[in-house]
């Protein structure tokens, strides 16, 4: 088997005296999309801060292209070839569209390649070149969701981190997004690590996925037989089955009364 | 009533003294809205500014403008490193300690300044020591010069806030720093690069008011005014700014022409008021985050 392309290993981080996230592992591979699940306050956000150099882990180690990367400074690690797309947009809302995306290039020398680049997002979103003279602060959830993802593409990474892509959003445009999102994996050869709480929609478009509760990895299997497990049908998909299942949550139910 | 002659000769005063304010205060702005850190010692800089530029002209005996752009160099680079290894370690702390931080470099520079260049105030030579007539109100150029300076300062700083990437890289780091990060740009460096040019404008605002003021040891206290002309124009807008100091520059003589008795008091009297009035500040640069 190949190296995997990013391999986080025993990652402990804590915010102050509070350790967040305790001994957490995980790998992708390269043109793989990775899904992490879970809750609010598992951990999810955490662990890509973590990956990304926003946080420092204390413990543990985070490898990434055969090069131990855990603590150095996130635009370090950008320009490594991994970029981090964070939870709730955070584009630069007083500079405009193209800017935004000019700014996610800012490393890269060669001008005829990101000029090229731009183009070629305003291919994935076009909703994007027809708002591009205006300031971020005035576009919709959805376009500045598309910005914050096309700003990530613009640095060319190897490895994209996408943190929560579904928030806030209608769930067509979750579905054009996430539809997006492959096509990026696909074309681009980008490899995805997926954060999100839509699990059914995150499972769908991974090939393995990982199952975060209270700071720690709880499951971690292929895509397809977690949507097929009892405890993430039951707990991240809401399906409710018949019979023995049923049962014991009518008995729960009896005790709290 | 005025005669017409002195109205329009206390306003050039006026605009002049407002272009003084305003030079300081992007100094102010810059570094505030790269950090959120107001530098105390801005004024300071300002001062030690002017005396560079003093002594690359009698010491080293050069002209009016080679002396300014040595200065501009020299005064950058310590601007530079006094982010790099001094300011950058405290941010992330509390707003009392940074502001304790930048009040005591004030008194640093102050004495510096006093012993190495004496405690009495001084000028520098400078091409604008002649008188200029415009309509009939004789005007001393040094005060036309400074309006000028500020036209093309701000000028060059808009171009290059609005064209360049580093410029614009300065403010996608002021306006969403961690975003920043995660684009790769450089951050600490664009900051400490921000406290360079705030300290090269802080050189030419001392340059040029020079002059006008005579340089001492005290010229620094000039930023008080500059920093209430950023009050007033609502901190943290650049155009806001420079029109906060403009008011303040332009209502000054008048309020000394009228109220003898309160000199120098109508700046933070003007301040005191558009903050009950519109405690934003008369231009606002906010926005609301979408989720």
């Amino acid at each position: 088997m190949t190296e995997p392309l990013l391999e986080i290993r025993n990652v402990e981080t804590y915010y102050g005296p509070v350790m967040a996230i305790r001994g957490v592992s995980l790998t992708v591979n390269e043109r793989e999309i990775v899904a992490v699940l879970g809750a609010n306050g598992a951990g999810k956000t955490t662990l890509l801060k973590t990956a990304s150099g926003a946080l420092d882990c204390r413990k543990g180690q985070i490898i990434y292209g055969g090069k131990e990367i855990q603590c150095r400074d996130p635009d370090w690690v950008a320009r490594q070839g991994i970029s981090h797309v964070p939870e709730g947009r955070e584009v630069f809302p007083l500079l405009t569209v193209e800017e935004n995306l000019m700014m996610g290039a800012y490393f890269r020398k060669d001008s005829d390649a990101v000029a090229d680049d731009i183009e070629t997002v305003y291919g994935y979103f076009p909703a994007l070149r027809e708002v591009k003279g205006q300031m971020a602060a005035y576009l919709s959830g959805g376009q500045q969701q598309m910005l914050a993802i096309g700003r990530g593409f613009m640095s060319r990474p190897k490895l994209l981190l996408l943190d929560e892509p579904s928030l806030g959003l209608s769930p067509v445009l979750v579905t054009e997004i996430f539809d997006i999102i492959c096509r990026l994996n696909r074309e681009q050869n980008i490899a995805i690590l997926l954060v999100e709480q839509n699990a059914n929609l995150a499972l769908q478009v991974s090939t393995r996925g990982y199952v975060m509760e209270v700071g720690g990895m709880v499951m971690d299997d292929d895509s397809e037989t977690l949507l097929e497990s009892d405890d993430i049908k039951e707990f991240y998909l809401g399906k409710k089955d018949e019979g023995a299942r049923g049962l014991r949550r009518w008995k729960k139910k009896k005790t709290w009364r | 009533m005025l005669p017409i002659d002195d109205v329009f000769r206390l306003t050039l005063i006026g605009i002049s003294q407002g272009c003084a304010y305003g030079l300081v205060a992007l100094g102010f702005v810059l570094i505030y809205k790269a950090t959120e850190v107001v530098n105390f010692a801005h004024g300071d800089f300002m001062m030690f500014g002017g005396f560079a530029v003093l002594t690359f002209s009698e010491s080293f005996g050069l002209g009016f403008w080679p002396s300014l752009l040595c200065a501009c160099i020299a005064m950058g680079a310590a601007g530079f490193l006094v982010d790099a290894l001094i300011m950058r370690r405290i941010i992330g702390q509390s707003q009392a300690s940074v502001f304790i931080l930048t009040v005591a470099f004030g008194f640093i520079l102050r004495s510096a300044a006093g012993m190495i260049w004496g405690w009495n105030p001084v000028s520098i030579d400078t091409p604008f020591d002649n008188e200029v007539t415009i309509a009939n109100v004789t005007i001393g150029a040094e005060r036309l010069a400074i309006i000028a300076a500020t036209v093309v300062l701000c000028t060059a700083l808009y171009l290059f806030f609005s064209r360049s990437r580093l410029g614009i890289a300065m403010q996608a780091s002021a306006q969403n720093q961690l975003a920043a990060y995660y684009m790769g740009i450089p951050v600490r460096r664009q900051v400490s690069l921000v406290w360079a040019l705030a300290a090269a404008i802080a050189t030419i605002a001392g340059a040029f008011m020079a002059p006008i003021t005579q340089l001492d040891t005290n010229t620094g206290f000039i930023g008080i005014k500059a920093l209430a002309g950023a009050i007033v124009g609502g901190f943290g807008s650049i155009p806001g700014t420079l029109l906060g100091c403009l008011l303040i520059g332009v209502i000054e003589p008048f309020a000394d022409y009228f109220f003898p008795s309160i000199k120098g008091v109508s700046a933070y009297i003007v301040m005191l008021v558009v903050l009950f009035i519109r405690p934003e500040g008369l231009i606002v640069q906010t926005y609301m985050k979408k989720v």
